[in-house]
């Protein structure tokens, strides 16, 4: 199924319901006639079915006589479709035959007959309905003034982040819904001076990204729940020997291989948590397809930052969908380098954009002497200056195994604690300089509502339907998971009486967070079958405990 | 800058911490013909990155003045390889163990091997696991009673010259550590080779498996004619049984990954976002 919504103001969420429903097919017809509205347009062709008499409008077009006979290529059948869509709900041809002719052009198999038929079959289909079907829904799209737009999906965007952020090493494993962000990159970072490697497994594509974060580059990986995973060991790694890394997961449904294609938000609780021991890590989840383009940006910005793994936890439905996005979206973005060590013992760093820090302040421990380069320092953000390899700095190991600040192993208790609280320190920091989400509809709402991730947009539509029926509705949406904004989450609990949140898993993994961070008692609304949320089904939780 | 060396001793490769193992463990020989071989390369210590998993030998990277990489278990391989694919200029070395390179990490070596990046692999072997106090090993002979084999390994014996050269492995090579000075050279040769070079160390443990004698007694150098470029020679000298050959088995240039990759685009731009966003205008 391909489901498209248009409007004239932006779209936030699928929609609860289909208007218009083309069937190519008696399956498609079986299988989504459910999903048409009361009065909406069912159309088919009469040779491959009949529709059961129901609360809708019928148009019967002969798709298939027209592709055989007509057009004499079966395969324009699609364009045939498009055709009749043109003619019954008014979308220009012309912007149609523009589209197919930069398509069809840009395609392996482009000829002249065949741009030719498809063509063709535009045309017949328009005038085919144009004379035959009496037209008698109210949908009709008009003409709209070009603007400056992009269209692209979550995938997509990501790709166009990463190689923004300066990412310059790829490394993955192919698998749904992640591949294309591993293909997208396979191909353009080659052209931009970057390297790219299929790995034997998810375990060595993230290894093999920690070795090229070591090297001074900046690097990440794509995977989904099960390659994921894999990559468990690794994330420990990073975090213990703070090294920056990118990892996506774009979620599916779970658990084990699950539903490839199918979309789940329920790997939170793993992300939060994957790893033995205490592992700091920054967790990001963008909420649309802008989103992953600013957030993936972000995303190494905060690797970089904090030398620690940040994990992205997009997901199947944001994968697929398409979207038309401002073009001032995508710009060039500000960087920042990470912090580096040079030899007047200075950790120096461009990275003062945050609360204005051009140096670090290193809190000198036992054993630190006097210019000696020490990769671990105790520092009061947490956040020590690192050499790389072939820059004329000092050398260091970087190390799984606890170490003192020289990075040698060390299991002392008192080094330990020490070694912990510097780690978790950069969380700390990462909390006070995170920008901070912003609160969604009324200031003084009853209900509110926290999710995160994909749903975002349908939230929003839930929110403005309920507040359009005069009822008093915020929501909030962080988009860092890890640190949590305490303070914002905590204010907005309180201005609230009920909270909701509505997650597309089994148990709850946000709730769950809420509860135990903030004593929250949230009501929870759960969605698992593999497909998103929509409007409807969270305004009538709004409703419910209104 | 670079700090490069002038007439570097293997001192200049030494590091401040001092060295873990039991006292006779044969990892001091590889460490100490490490040193040797790369003081005579004149190998700058900031362009050296040693990268280990984990096992005794694996403490390896600590012990040299060198960057280094201690990672996770049986991982060496491919955070050496992400390394050189991102920064080709570094000289990389991976080092580690038997279950390192043969067990947990053996799906590794196999790709690694195809895709002929410009590391250089040193597997200190010493056909048991030392770390974990004296379990089997896929190098342990078949029928080896240890810990974890109470009544003798039912398994075959791993054969890791015979494997790296059915995996087509560019520099094949195996030294001993109680010959210190060929080993010396063995590594020298391998980090000069362009492409993976694979060598396989035998490093007797003293404690959980005292091999010293047995190997002083099967370790023959290779033959000072044999032909180099010969692998079914070469594949004939790894499958011998009573013998274990030092020296060179088999070695030839060919192209590697790591500068491949970079050849591959002609000429790489600056990225442009705002170009590169027209595909979906």
């Amino acid at each position: 199924m391909f489901q498209v919504r248009i409007s004239d103001h932006p779209v936030k969420s699928m929609g609860d319901y289909a208007d218009v429903l083309i069937c190519l097919n008696k399956e498609a017809y079986d299988r989504n006639v459910g999903e048409l509205r009361h009065g909406g347009v069912l159309m088919y062709d009469p040779s491959d079915f009949t529709p059961e008499p129901g609360d809708y409008i019928t148009y019967a077009v002969p798709f298939n006589e027209i592709a055989r006979k007509e057009v004499q290529l079966f395969q324009t059948k699609n364009m045939v479709m498009l055709g009749a869509i043109c003619g019954l709900f008014g979308p220009p041809l012309e912007a149609i035959i523009q589209v197919v002719q930069s398509k069809l052009s840009r395609s392996r198999k482009a000829n002249a007959t065949l741009m030719e038929k498809n063509l063709l079959a535009l045309d017949v289909a328009k005038k085919y309905v144009t004379e035959k079907v009496t037209k008698s829904d109210p949908y009709l799209l008009g003409p709209v003034e070009k603007a400056d737009r992009v269209v692209l999906n979550g995938n997509q965007a990501i790709v166009a982040g990463a190689l923004a952020a300066q990412c310059r090493y790829f490394a993955g494993y192919p698998i749904t819904p992640a591949s294309d962000i591993m293909e997208g990159l396979a191909k353009e970072l080659p052209q931009v001076g970057g390297t790219f490697l299929q790995a034997e497994d998810e375990i060595a594509a993230l290894a093999s990204v920690l070795g090229a974060s070591y090297g001074g580059m900046r690097a990440m990986t794509a995977t989904s729940g099960p390659g994921f995973s894999l990559m468990t060991e690794l994330i420990g790694l990073s975090s213990m020997a703070e090294l920056p890394a990118v990892i996506v997961d774009a979620q599916r449904a779970g658990p084990s291989t699950g539903m490839p294609t199918k979309m789940e938000q329920s790997d939170l609780s793993f992300a939060l948590h994957a790893g033995h021991g205490d592992t700091p890590r920054i967790v990001i989840a963008p909420s649309n397809v802008a989103n992953c383009y600013e957030l993936i940006i972000q995303a190494f910005e905060m690797a970089e930052r904090y030398q620690m793994p940040v994990l992205f936890l997009s997901d199947q439905s944001l994968t697929a969908r398409v979207e038309s996005v401002d073009s001032q979206v995508f710009k060039t973005p500000e960087l920042h380098e990470r912090l580096q060590y040079n030899s007047q013992h200075e950790a120096n760093g461009s990275n003062g954009h945050h609360n204005g820090h051009s140096t670090e302040q290193i809190l000198v421990g036992a054993g630190a002497e006097e210019h000696e380069y020490t990769r671990y320092a105790y520092s009061a953000t947490g956040i020590s200056p690192m050499s790389t390899p072939g820059t004329g700095s000092p050398a260091y190991v970087a190390t799984g195994l606890e170490h003192d600040e020289a990075g040698h192993p060390n299991y002392e208790p008192e080094d330990h604690t020490a070694m912990m609280k510097k780690r978790f320190r950069k969380l700390a920091t990462a909390a006070a300089e995170m920008p901070k989400p912003e609160r969604y509809g009324d200031a003084d709402a009853t209900i509110g509502v926290i999710g995160w991730g994909s749903t975002e947009g349908t939230i929003q539509e839930a929110v403005d339907r309920a507040r359009a029926k005069g009822l008093k509705v915020a929501a909030l949406h962080p988009t860092i998971l890890s640190p949590l904004p305490d303070e914002t989450i905590q204010d907005f609990i309180s201005s609230v009486k009920k909270v909701i949140v509505p997650e597309n898993n089994y148990s709850g993994q946000l709730a769950n967070l809420l509860g135990a961070k903030y004593g929250l008692q949230a009501i929870r609304v759960n969605k698992y079958g593999g497909i998103p949320f929509t409007a409807a089904e969270i305004l009538r939780a709004i409703e419910e405990v209104y | 800058m670079t700090q490069t060396l002038i007439n570097p001793t293997p001192k200049d490769y030494k590091s401040e911490v001092k060295p873990t193992w039991c006292p006779g463990c044969g990892d001091f020989g590889v460490l100490n013909a490490a040193f040797r071989g790369l003081a005579e390369l004149k190998l700058p210590t900031d362009q050296t990155v040693v990268v280990s998993g984990i096992g005794c030998s694996s403490r390896f990277p600590h012990f040299m003045k060198t960057f280094g990489f201690h990672s996770v278990h049986g991982r060496a391989l491919p955070v050496a390889q992400g390394l050189k694919m991102a920064r080709p200029d570094l000289n990389v070395i991976a080092v580690g163990g038997d279950g390192d390179f043969f067990s947990i990490g053996a799906g590794h070596l196999v790709h690694a091997a195809l895709r002929n990046i410009d590391i250089t692999v040193v597997v200190m072997d010493n056909e048991i696991y030392g770390l974990t106090k004296g379990q089997t090993s896929p190098t342990s002979p078949q029928g080896h009673v240890t810990k974890s084999t109470p009544y003798g390994l039912l398994a075959s014996q791993f054969n890791p010259i015979a494997t790296a050269l059915s995996l087509n492995v560019s520099f094949v090579a195996r030294g001993y550590s109680a010959k210190p000075k060929e080993l010396a050279a063995l590594i020298q040769q391998g980090v000069q080779h362009k492409g993976f070079s694979f060598i396989h160390a035998l490093s007797p443990c003293p404690t959980f498996y005292h091999t010293f004698d047995a190997w002083d007694a099967s370790v023959t150098s290779i033959e000072a004619n044999h032909n180099t470029h010969d692998k079914a020679k070469a594949i004939t000298l790894a499958l011998e049984t009573e013998k274990q050959y030092t020296g060179v088995f088999f070695k030839e240039e060919r192209q590697t990954m790591d500068q491949a990759a970079h050849h591959q685009v002609q000429q790489s731009k600056p990225f442009d976002i705002e170009q590169y966003m027209k595909r979906y205008a």
